[in-house]
């Protein structure tokens, strides 16, 4: 066991947990944010993805030890009311189905299109690719990121 | 209580506590035969749905329904709101708990939500209009009709009063219930048939905890089931001693949701009912602990493989008797004196759910009472057997109902939810079990492994003169042998036959569809090709065949639709001018009550199809919420060509050989189609399935357009690697 200070979300927390767990766990065991959704823990199907200084990464498969003072992003943090440009493109696309992994979609969209502010459809399809949707509204993720790439 | 009754319409009125109107009616009353209106009803026996009305005007439907991604939570209350005439904000649908004294019949299944609940909803909203609006009028001293209704306001255009239905709720709770308030026509409708967004959305873009596995109780301990490794294995003995030592592990226990003379129902399905438990403090450290067990397992049946399958099945195709479904004409006559005949064989693997939302759930029993809460799209069927299972009666259980992370008819199996309960009452304490993916996707309840063998004769003539089909399966045979082509061909046997296996199997989004209906239609593209005909022309003759002289009489499909569809998705194809460098292929089928046609283009980058457009032909009849219906559409075609390419469940000496996403693979987004364009068919008609139907003919769309543009028919699904290393021809189309 050991103690481990996180920002999470703007917010300083403290922890107390063997090195090894993974940050998902923290976030939804530790510290009651379970918008960040367990699918797979194996970094295979997305549903976990948080930011790590602004970067997509997949919480299931990150140790608590290995993320010091980055600053974690959770779908919580995103916004206070759901006002984000890549939430407010959610809704207007009406995306979710059962909605399970559409936070992680978002987030992964949220920190490509930092990195690519004007992409294609073929970069959209590609960043959004490690994300997977059993529903398969994979149609309207691409066109939700790509209306959040005009308002952002 | 001041309580009403209409027999005749089963409908029941009664005040509010606090105030206001609630109205009880059938949920099922759009699916039920004619009911003698002099037979007698019990209080609330027939009443499984209610629609109240509170002072500040809120509607609130309380839906027996679970939800499950298939947006009922958002479409029920604009079919209500449409005949109540009320904003559909004002609307809101709480997802009752499981309570069969006040409803009965709560499932989501079949497609059948909306279908089953429209006439029930109408019905409800149209009685509660017309009871405040007579409330109104003894409130206003005026005749009731006087009054106009809009957005939840009455008026009295004449001395300019009005009220709010919230103002008359409670009085309209002594009136009597009409019996039988006036329905809007079709084309009144102002919010039916327009897009509404998912009024869960908000939450779920915001991450907010709506799913059973975020649902946490003050002092609940995380259970995680270690089952055995194959199907035909059992626990023979356990170590724990290493997995008890570890941090967080509060005990290892072994539980069995079969024990002696346990009765099993449908719902009950279980490969192995004999788990080992670890119960700890945080998810993590029972996720560590459960490694550590160290289990001897015993093997008590023999352990299969899928080669054995796949011959198993076969054999039952080629030889041996099987259960004759349905016989017209004489077959085998006809096959003697045929010009050609078409022998194809087609098969499918099992598959798995795989609900992003692995399967979990809570449960706290004590010695007197036992509270459920979690995923679950059968609860009563649960609580029956929990019942049993804990020796506790039915009223003592509780089940409240949880948005579900996808469903697919996973959920209908709650094995899940009894395993938290006997976990829960060894333990002595509040749990939620989790799976891991690992679990969920090894615990089998798989779509059945699938072949069926389809012979066709031709005429010189090339005219479809017999027609036989046997199906097999573990452990259900995939035909419908009153569907589509029965009551085409003068001459047609379909025959069913199982093969028994301790691979366990349930329901998956629409069940045995979603294999026939490939198989079906790329054969029936086979044979036109081997008639030297245009595959739709080919499809519309036959269409035409069971329109003007059918062939027997229980054909269990309306032919002048299927052939509906099938022309919408010609027509706005553009079917005979298939653009340069594009294959295209078709596909129609009938289930849960609805139509479908399909035309798929695609292009080949190597070995690999990209998809570039389907255009999807549906007749549901009236539809609710069109945004809402494209999404599921769009949604069962990227589900029906992921399944059709990629999915498949593989067993090695009876051991799952796939247990995560790493090696089962799932459709991801750029193999989706580039896009999806969908026709309804505008026929007035009430509403049938919408969750389910466009998913079984798009991967008889896609072989057929993976044949023109390959030259090579598939057989044996998932497409992908067998298309792998295939010789292509150097152009498509």
């Amino acid at each position: 066991m050991a103690s481990y200070s996180l920002n999470v979300n703007g917010k300083r927390h403290q922890v107390d947990v063997e090195s090894d767990t993974p940050l998902l766990w923290v976030l939804r065991d530790h510290l009651n944010l379970t918008g960040t959704k367990f699918g797979c823990g194996v970094a295979q199907c997305g549903a976990c993805t948080v930011h790590l200084d602004g970067t997509a990464v997949r919480s299931c498969s990150t140790p608590i030890s290995t993320v010091g003072d980055m600053a974690v992003t959770t779908i919580e943090g995103l916004s206070d009311d759901g006002s984000h440009p890549v939430q407010q493109a959610w809704l207007e696309h009406d995306v979710p189905q059962c909605g399970y992994c559409q936070a992680g979609q978002i987030m992964t969209a949220v920190a490509f299109l930092k990195t690519n502010p004007s992409p294609t459809d073929e970069a959209i399809e590609q960043a959004m690719n490690g994300n997977l949707c059993r529903c398969g509204t994979y149609l309207r993720i691409r066109a939700a990121v790509k209306t959040a790439s005009s308002h952002l | 209580m001041n309580t009403t009754l209409n027999r005749r319409s089963f409908l029941k009125a009664s005040a509010l506590t606090g105030g206001g109107l609630v109205i009880g009616f059938n949920w099922f009353a759009g699916c039920q035969p004619a009911v003698d209106p002099l037979a007698p009803v019990g209080a609330w026996s027939e009443i499984n749905a209610f629609l109240k009305i509170a002072e500040n005007g809120i509607v609130t439907i309380m839906s027996p329904n679970p939800e499950i991604g298939q947006n009922v939570k958002t479409s029920m209350p604009m079919i209500v709101a449409e005949e109540l005439d009320v904003d559909w904000k004002h609307v809101i649908v709480e997802q009752a708990g499981l309570d069969t004294v006040k409803f009965s019949r709560q499932i989501a299944g079949g497609s059948q939500s909306i279908r089953q609940s429209w006439a029930g909803l109408r019905k409800a909203g149209a009685t509660a209009r017309h009871m405040l609006v007579e409330a109104a009028a003894q409130r206003l001293e005026v005749p009731a009709s006087e009054l106009t209704t809009s957005l939840g306001v009455i008026t009295h255009a004449g001395s300019k009063r009005s009220v709010g239905y919230g103002d008359v709720a409670s009085a309209a709770a002594l009136l009597p219930v009409p019996e039988n308030a006036p329905l809007k026509e079709a084309k009144d409708f102002t919010i039916v048939g327009t897009s509404r967004k998912n009024v869960d959305a908000p939450k779920i873009v915001q991450g907010e905890p709506l799913y059973g596995m975020d649902f946490k109780r003050d002092g609940m301990l995380i259970a995680m089931a270690e089952h055995p490794p194959a199907f035909g294995m059992t626990v023979k003995s356990v170590d724990a001693a290493a997995a008890k030592a570890m941090p967080g592990i509060v005990d290892v226990i072994t539980v069995n949701t079969r024990p002696d003379g346990f009765q099993a129902q449908w719902s009950d399905v279980t490969a192995f009912p004999e788990l080992v438990v670890v119960l700890g403090r945080s998810t993590w450290e029972v996720m560590k602990a459960k490694k550590a067990l160290v289990i001897e397992w015993e093997t008590t049946s023999p352990l299969e493989n899928s080669a054995g399958h796949t011959a198993g099945l076969a054999g039952l195709l080629s030889a041996g008797k099987a259960e004759v479904a349905r016989r017209d004409g004489n077959p085998e006559a006809a096959f003697r004196t045929a010009a050609k005949v078409i022998d194809r064989t087609f098969s499918a693997p099992f598959l798995a759910h795989n609900t992003m939302e692995p399967m979990n759930f809570f449960a706290h029993v004590t010695a007197d009472r036992a509270e459920l809460i979690g995923p679950i799209q059968t609860p009563e069927p649960l609580r029956k057997s929990v019942s049993q299972l804990l020796s506790m009666p039915e009223d003592k259980i509780s089940i409240h109902l949880t948005r579900m992370g996808g469903g697919f008819g996973r959920r209908l199996y709650g094995n899940f939810g009894m395993e938290a309960a006997a976990i829960s009452k060894a333990a002595g304490a509040p749990i939620k079990l989790i799976y891991t993916r690992e679990d969920d996707m090894t615990q089998g309840t798989y779509r059945p492994a699938y072949q069926v063998r389809y012979r066709a004769a031709l005429d010189a003539n090339n005219n479809l003169i017999a027609f036989h089909v046997r199906g097999a399966g573990i452990s259900e045979s995939p035909v419908f042998a009153n569907r589509f082509p029965a009551g085409t061909v003068d001459n047609y046997l379909a025959e069913n036959v199982v093969l028994a296996s301790n691979v366990s199997t349930g329901a998956w989004r629409a069940p045995r569809s979603n294999f026939i209906a490939g198989a079906e239609q790329a054969f029936i593209d086979e044979l036109a090709e081997a008639a030297g005909k245009d595959p739709i022309a080919f499809r519309l003759e036959l269409f035409d065949r069971a329109m003007t002289n059918p062939v027997g009489t229980d054909n269990d499909y309306d032919a002048s639709r299927m052939a509906g569809v099938l022309k919408l998705a010609r027509d706005k194809s553009g079917w005979d001018a298939t653009p340069a460098g594009v294959a295209r292929g078709v596909s129609v089928y009938y289930c849960h009550n609805s139509y479908v046609a399909q035309v798929l283009d695609l292009t080949m980058n190597g070995s690999q199809p990209v998809i570039e457009k389907v255009w999807c032909a549906i007749d549901c009849g009236i539809v609710v919420n069109p945004d809402a219906a494209l999404n599921q559409i769009e949604g069962g075609i990227v589900d029906g060509i992921g399944h059709a390419m990629y999915g498949a469940i593989t067993l090695a000496d009876g051991r799952p050989e796939q247990r995560n996403f790493d090696a089962y693979r799932l459709i991801r987004n750029a193999e989706a189609p580039k896009a999806v364009e969908a026709f309804f068919v505008d026929n007035g008609i009430d509403p049938t399935g919408l969750g389910e139907p466009s998913l079984p003919p798009v991967s008889g769309a896609l072989a057929n357009a993976i044949a023109k543009a390959t030259g090579k028919r598939l057989y044996s699904q998932p497409f992908a690697p067998a298309l792998e290393g295939l010789e292509l021809p150097s152009a498509v189309g």
